[in-house]
């Protein structure tokens, strides 16, 4: 495995990442073909205004996947994420034009040294408010 | 047509088996914007201890998809596909998913709960290897709006 990140020298409240994902009308494309969810409201306008949404969303499961990668980055292998759980808490609308921009921002929210775990919150926000409600991914590091 | 209280606690027989391809995983990886050489690289992966690629953390819903449409199928589960919100997600692993693993899902209602007019349902999905090994836990809580909302 690759090296991980020194338990020892965390404290809670640390920012360990931080990111900006700009999302375009191709990223839902595409992520709607990798993950099999075709529901129409991730790339029709005219389907989204149907029911009433403001405009285009991005797939819940895209923020929440494109969150977490900062986290697998410092941690330096995706399978030291053993635990990652959100609550959808308000949309991530995409213009079709200028798209949307997803800022990740990642910080300890509590150590347990012994058992060599970290809790990492994610803090994930469009247009300046949040859009993932107690995003918190748990990382074992020993 | 609302939410069947009586789905909690139901067993749905268990999913089709999927075999992880190592495409699919480098797919899946470019769509979240993975880039760990985990993900893409065999090479990479085989040095970090890994028979193949890695999936990403999320990856689990693409098996997980699968129990979540027999649960909207359900004949009585009186659940409108139109309605439903992704409300709570979570993902629970044993160890992480890697590509030629074959895996197979187990849903269960864990719980239907009313909430102001809305249900929410809490559907689990196991998810076990060949060897019937736990990999992964995914949890979806979905939000049925009622008529009104």
């Amino acid at each position: 495995m690759s090296t991980a990140p020194d338990i020892s020298t965390l404290s809670v409240g640390d920012v360990v990442a931080q990111r900006t994902y700009p999302l375009s009308r191709d990223s839902l494309v595409r992520y709607a073909g990798a993950s099999g969810d075709f529901n129409p409201i991730h790339y029709r306008d005219d389907v989204a205004a149907d029911v009433g949404l403001p405009g285009v969303l991005a797939h819940g499961m895209l923020t929440m996947g494109l969150a977490v990668q900062p986290v697998v980055d410092w941690a330096g292998d995706p399978g030291r994420v053993v635990d990652y759980s959100v609550r959808f808490t308000r949309p991530v609308v995409v213009s079709p034009t200028d798209g949307a921009v997803v800022e990740v921002s990642a910080k300890v929210g509590q150590l347990d040294a012994d058992a060599g775990m970290v809790r990492v919150d994610l803090t994930v926000t469009f247009d300046g408010a949040t859009v993932l409600g107690k995003a918190q991914a748990r990382v074992r590091l020993a | 047509m609302s939410v069947n209280p009586d789905l909690a606690g139901r067993v749905f027989p268990p999913a089709s088996p999927y075999l992880v391809g190592r495409e699919k995983i480098r797919e899946f990886s470019r769509a979240v914007f993975a880039t760990s050489p985990l993900n893409h690289d065999p090479e990479a992966a085989r040095a970090a201890g890994y028979a193949d690629v890695v999936a990403p953390p999320t990856f689990p819903v693409v098996i997980q998809e699968a129990t979540l449409a027999q649960l909207l199928a359900e004949p009585d589960a009186g659940i409108d596909y139109s309605r439903v919100v992704h409300g709570e997600q979570r993902f629970e692993s044993s160890r992480p998913i890697v590509a030629g693993d074959e895996l197979t899902a187990t849903l269960t209602v864990a719980s239907v709960k009313s909430l102001g007019g809305n249900a929410m349902v809490t559907a689990r999905s196991e998810i076990v290897d060949g060897a019937g090994a736990h990999v992964v836990t995914a949890t979806s809580t979905l939000v049925v709006r009622g008529e009104d909302s």
